[in-house]
C-alpha cells in the first residue's frame, strides 16, 4: 500500500469513540504501518460532536483528515454522519450506526432533527447502515455496539479477521474479550 | 531499548522528560496540556505535583532548578500568563539544573477563552522556544530543551498546540539517563534579582539571546531542505506536516527553534527560492522578523491569523487547486453541555428561576451561559468571577448587585479565586459568591487539588477546608448546602443576595462523572400524571426529550438519577426507581 489511508470516527461525546480509535491504532501498528491519530479533548467531550482522525501508510505527515479525503467515515450517530459526510472522498465508504441522539438545540426547539438522513445520504455516498444498538441487545450487552460498527467498517480496510480479533483481545478489558469479539464478528460477517 | 509505541503528543513529552532525567514536575491542569502530568506521574522516579496555579508551578520548577536538578512546569497558554511573573525573572536568573516550561497553545480555541500566541510572550520575556511537529519530535525536543537550558543558562519553553498535544504518532523509546545533580552554590549576583544584580543580568540576557541566535544557524533541529526552488516554505510545528503533505517537492526550512531565529540560515534559504512563504499558525512571529531583515515573503496576507491551518489551505492558496468537495450539509449544532446528573445544572436552575445574573469563571459551569439555563453573564479568566463582581459593585453600588452572584468552581477558587475573595472582604464589598464545589477539577478530566485531599501522586493528605478558609477571612455568612436541595438553595440565595455583607454559599455535590459517585436510583416518567407543563425540561438535561404529544421520555442509559427533574415536577409525574 503506497497511499495513505484516511479513516474518521465521529459521534457524540460519551459514546466511546476512544476505544474504537485505540483498536484501530493497535491493528495498524501490528501491520507495521506508520500511523497518526488525532482527536480533541476537553470542552468537546461534554456531549458535543466529537471526531477522531486516523491516517496510516508508509509514512504519514499530517495528523488530520480533511474535507474530501476520507476513505472510510465511521459514524456512531445519524446526525453526525450527515455533519461530516463531505469529508469522504469520491467512492469512500460511510458506515453509520442507525441511532438518533438529539442535540440540545433540538431538545430546546431551536432546531429540528433532519428526517430521512440515511436515505438522503445514499443519494450521494456509499452508505452502509447498521442498527448496532439492536444487534448489541441481541448479544445481551448494549455497550458493545461500537465493535459491531467497527466490524462493518473493517470490511473496507485491509486487515485480516484474525488480526482484528487479536487486537480487540489486547485492547478491551479481559472479562469482556469474548463479547467484544462476537460483536465485531456480527458487523464483520454481516 | 528501541521499543516503538503509539503515543499522544503529551505522553511523548512526559516520556522525553523522563528520559532526560527530570526530577521535579509541577503543573496546573489545562486543556490541552493536562495529560503531560498525568503521564509523568506514571514514572515513580519523578516527583510530580498539581500546584494550585501556574505561577506556583513555575516557581516550584525554578526552585528545583536553582537547587541543581532538571525540572519542568507545564500549562496551557493562558496559564502561561499566570506564570509570566516568575518566568520573566527566571529568564534573568537562568538555570542551574535544566529548566523547561511546556506551554500549549490552542489555535481554533477548542477549549479556551482566547487564541493568544505563546511565542510572543517568549519574545517579550527573552526566553528561547522549541516547537515540535509530531510525537517523536515532542520527545526528542524536550530532551534537547534540557540540554540547551543548561548549556546556555536559560529557561526554555517547549511550545505545543492542541493538534500536537492531542495527536498520536509512533515514538521510539530510549532509556532514562539522569545527569548528576549540579552543585548548589550561593550566588546572589545570579539568584537575587534586586536592581543592582538585575542590571548586570540583563546584560547577560541580551548577550545570551545573541549567542543562541548564532547557534540557531547550525542547530540540527533547524533543517533546510533544498529541492524545487520555485517555492520555499519557512514553517514549524504542525503546519510543517501540512507542507510535507501537500508540497513534498518544495524547498523547506523547518524551524525547530522558533525563537530566537537563525538570521544567516534564513537569509541563505530566502536567496535560494523564488517565492518564499512563511507558514505559521496564529501570529506572524517569524514573518515580522523575516520582514524586518528586509526579506520579501508571503505570510499573513495569504494565511489567516485565526484558527488551525490545514493541507487544503495550501492546496487552495499555493497550488491554486480547485478542490472538489461536497457542500457540508446544514445540520443542527451539537454544542457541549453539562452532563446528566451534573450538580451545576441544579444550582443554575435555581439561579435561572430567581433571574439572577452571574459573573462567571473558567470551568464546566461556563456552559451555563447558553440556553436553556442562560445564567452566566461574563467569563474572563481564572478567578475573575469574584473580583469582577466586586468591580461592578464599586462602580454602581451595592444595590446594583442584589440580583448578581459570582459563580466559581472549587478548583478555580483554589487557583486564584481565593485572592479575589480576600479583596472583596478587605475592600468591604457585599457580593454573594457561590462556590460550585464538585470535589474535583472537572472540565480537564478530574484532577485533584488542595481542597480534595489527594495529591497527583495518589497520596491522601488533609484537604484544605473551603468553609473554614472563608471563615478565616472573617466572612460571617458562609453556608454549605447540598447542590441538589433546590428548595433550600432558593431560600439561601434569596437571603444572601439581600444581605449587605460578603457571603459565600458552598454548593456541594461531587461531579457526576467521578467513579465513586453512584446515585442509587434512576428517573422514569409517569405519563398519565403528566400535565405537559415543561418544567422538567427547563434545566436542559440531555437525558430528557419531549415527545410529540408533549409528554417526556427519559433515556435510561443517560439518566444518572440525580432527581432534579423529579423535584421540579409539580405533578409527581416523574418517579425515582432503583437502577
Amino acid at each position: 500500500m503506497n497511499e495513505t489511508k484516511n479513516i474518521m470516527i465521529v459521534g457524540v461525546g460519551g459514546q466511546g469513540t476512544l476505544l474504537t480509535s485505540r483498536i484501530l491504532g493497535g491493528i495498524i501498528l501490528t501491520a507495521g504501518y506508520d500511523v497518526k491519530l488525532s482527536e480533541v479533548h476537553g470542552m468537546a467531550q461534554r456531549g458535543g460532536s466529537v471526531v477522531t482522525f486516523v491516517r496510516y501508510g508508509k509514512e504519514v505527515a499530517e495528523p488530520i483528515v480533511e474535507a474530501g479525503q476520507a476513505d472510510v467515515l465511521i459514524a456512531f450517530e445519524r446526525l453526525e454522519a450527515l455533519r461530516y459526510a463531505h469529508f469522504l472522498k469520491p467512492g469512500g465508504a460511510l458506515v453509520v450506526n442507525d441511532q438518533r441522539i438529539d442535540p440540545i438545540t433540538v431538545v430546546t426547539g431551536a432546531a429540528e432533527y433532519p428526517e430521512d438522513i440515511i436515505e438522503n445520504l445514499k443519494k450521494t455516498y456509499k452508505v452502509y447502515s447498521v442498527d448496532a444498538a439492536g444487534e448489541a441487545l441481541k448479544l445481551g450487552n448494549s455497550r458493545v455496539f461500537n465493535n459491531i460498527v467497527l466490524g462493518v467498517a473493517a470490511k473496507h480496510m485491509d486487515f485480516s479477521k484474525e488480526d482484528w480479533l487479536k487486537v480487540i483481545a489486547d485492547t478491551v478489558p479481559p472479562k469482556t474479550v469474548e463479547i467484544n469479539q462476537k460483536a465485531f464478528l456480527v458487523g464483520f460477517e454481516s | 531499548m528501541s521499543e516503538k509505541k503509539i503515543m499522544l503528543g503529551n505522553e511523548a513529552i512526559a516520556r522525553g522528560a523522563y528520559e532526560a532525567g527530570v526530577k521535579v514536575s509541577a503543573a496546573y491542569p489545562g486543556t490541552p496540556s493536562t495529560e503531560i502530568s498525568e503521564n509523568l506521574v506514571k514514572y515513580p522516579e519523578i516527583y510530580c505535583e498539581w500546584s494550585p496555579n501556574e505561577k506556583v508551578a513555575m516557581e516550584v520548577a525554578i526552585g528545583a532548578s536553582v537547587s541543581g536538578v532538571r525540572a519542568m512546569a507545564s500549562m496551557k497558554h493562558v496559564g502561561f500568563n499566570v506564570a509570566a511573573d516568575p518566568m520573566y525573572t527566571a529568564a534573568y536568573i537562568g538555570a542551574n539544573g535544566g529548566l523547561v516550561a511546556v506551554v500549549a497553545d490552542d489555535p481554533g480555541m477548542y477549549s479556551s477563552q482566547n487564541e493568544q500566541d505563546t511565542r510572543q510572550i517568549c519574545r517579550a520575556a527573552q526566553v528561547p522556544v522549541l516547537e515540535p511537529s509530531d510525537s517523536q519530535e515532542a520527545k526528542d525536543f524536550i530532551k534537547l530543551a534540557f540540554e540547551l537550558s543548561e548549556q546556555f543558562d536559560t529557561p526554555i519553553v517547549l511550545r505545543t498546540t492542541t493538534r500536537l498535544a492531542h495527536s498520536q504518532g509512533v515514538v521510539t523509546l530510549e532509556d532514562r539517563v539522569v545527569p548528576e545533580d549540579k552543585a548548589y552554590e550561593r550566588n546572589i549576583a545570579k539568584n537575587v534579582m534586586m536592581p543592582v544584580n538585575a542590571i548586570q543580568r540583563h546584560i547577560f540576557v541580551e548577550q545570551r539571546l545573541k549567542d543562541m541566535a548564532d547557534a540557531a544557524n547550525t542547530l540540527d533541529i533547524n533543517k533546510m531542505t533544498i529541492k524545487d526552488t520555485k517555492i520555499g516554505f519557512i514553517t514549524s510545528g504542525i503546519p510543517y506536516t501540512y507542507v510535507k503533505e501537500v508540497c513534498p517537492d518544495a524547498s523547506v526550512l523547518k524551524l525547530g527553534m522558533v525563537h530566537p531565529l537563525p538570521k544567516k540560515l534564513i537569509e541563505e534559504f530566502a536567496s535560494k527560492v523564488d517565492i518564499l512563504y512563511i507558514f505559521e499558525e496564529l501570529e506572524p512571529v517569524i514573518e515580522e522578523q523575516v520582514r524586518a531583515w528586509g526579506i520579501q515573503c508571503i505570510g499573513k496576507e495569504a494565511f489567516t491569523v485565526q484558527g488551525e491551518y490545514s493541507a487544503n489551505m495550501l492546496r487552495k492558496v499555493v497550488l491554486k487547486e480547485n478542490l472538489q468537495i461536497n457542500t457540508p450539509a446544514k445540520v443542527p449544532a451539537r454544542p457541549p453541555l453539562l452532563c446528566p446528573g451534573c450538580p451545576h445544572r441544579s444550582v443554575y436552575t435555581v439561579l435561572n428561576k430567581l433571574k439572577i445574573h452571574a459573573a462567571g469563571d473558567i470551568g464546566c459551569y461556563t456552559l451555563g451561559a447558553v440556553p436553556p439555563l442562560s445564567v452566566v453573564d461574563t467569563t474572563i479568566c481564572m478567578g475573575a468571577s469574584i473580583s469582577s463582581l466586586h468591580g461592578m459593585e464599586m462602580a454602581k453600588g451595592k444595590d446594583y448587585i442584589k440580583n448578581w452572584v459570582a459563580v466559581i468552581g472549587d478548583s478555580t477558587f483554589m487557583h486564584t479565586g481565593v485572592n479575589s475573595l480576600m479583596n472583596m472582604v478587605y475592600n468591604q464589598g457585599t457580593g454573594t459568591v457561590v462556590i460550585l464545589d464538585n470535589s474535583t477539577t472537572g472540565m480537564t478530566g478530574h484532577q485533584d487539588h488542595a481542597a480534595t485531599g489527594k495529591t497527583l501522586m495518589g497520596k491522601t493528605v488533609p484537604a484544605i477546608n473551603i468553609y473554614h478558609l472563608c471563615k478565616a477571612m472573617g466572612i460571617e455568612h458562609v453556608t454549605e448546602i447540598n447542590a441538589f436541595d433546590i428548595k433550600e438553595l432558593e431560600k439561601v440565595i434569596k437571603e444572601e443576595t439581600e444581605r449587605d455583607a460578603v457571603s459565600v454559599i458552598i454548593t456541594k455535590s461531587p461531579c457526576a462523572l467521578l467513579k465513586e459517585v453512584h446515585f442509587p436510583n434512576k428517573c422514569i416518567p409517569v405519563p398519565e400524571k403528566c400535565k405537559k407543563c415543561g418544567m422538567c425540561l427547563k434545566p436542559g438535561c440531555p437525558a430528557l426529550t419531549k415527545n410529540e404529544d408533549g409528554t417526556i421520555s427519559i433515556d435510561a442509559t443517560m439518566c444518572n438519577g440525580c432527581g432534579l427533574c423529579k423535584n421540579l415536577c409539580p405533578f409527581d409525574a416523574i418517579e425515582e426507581v432503583a437502577k
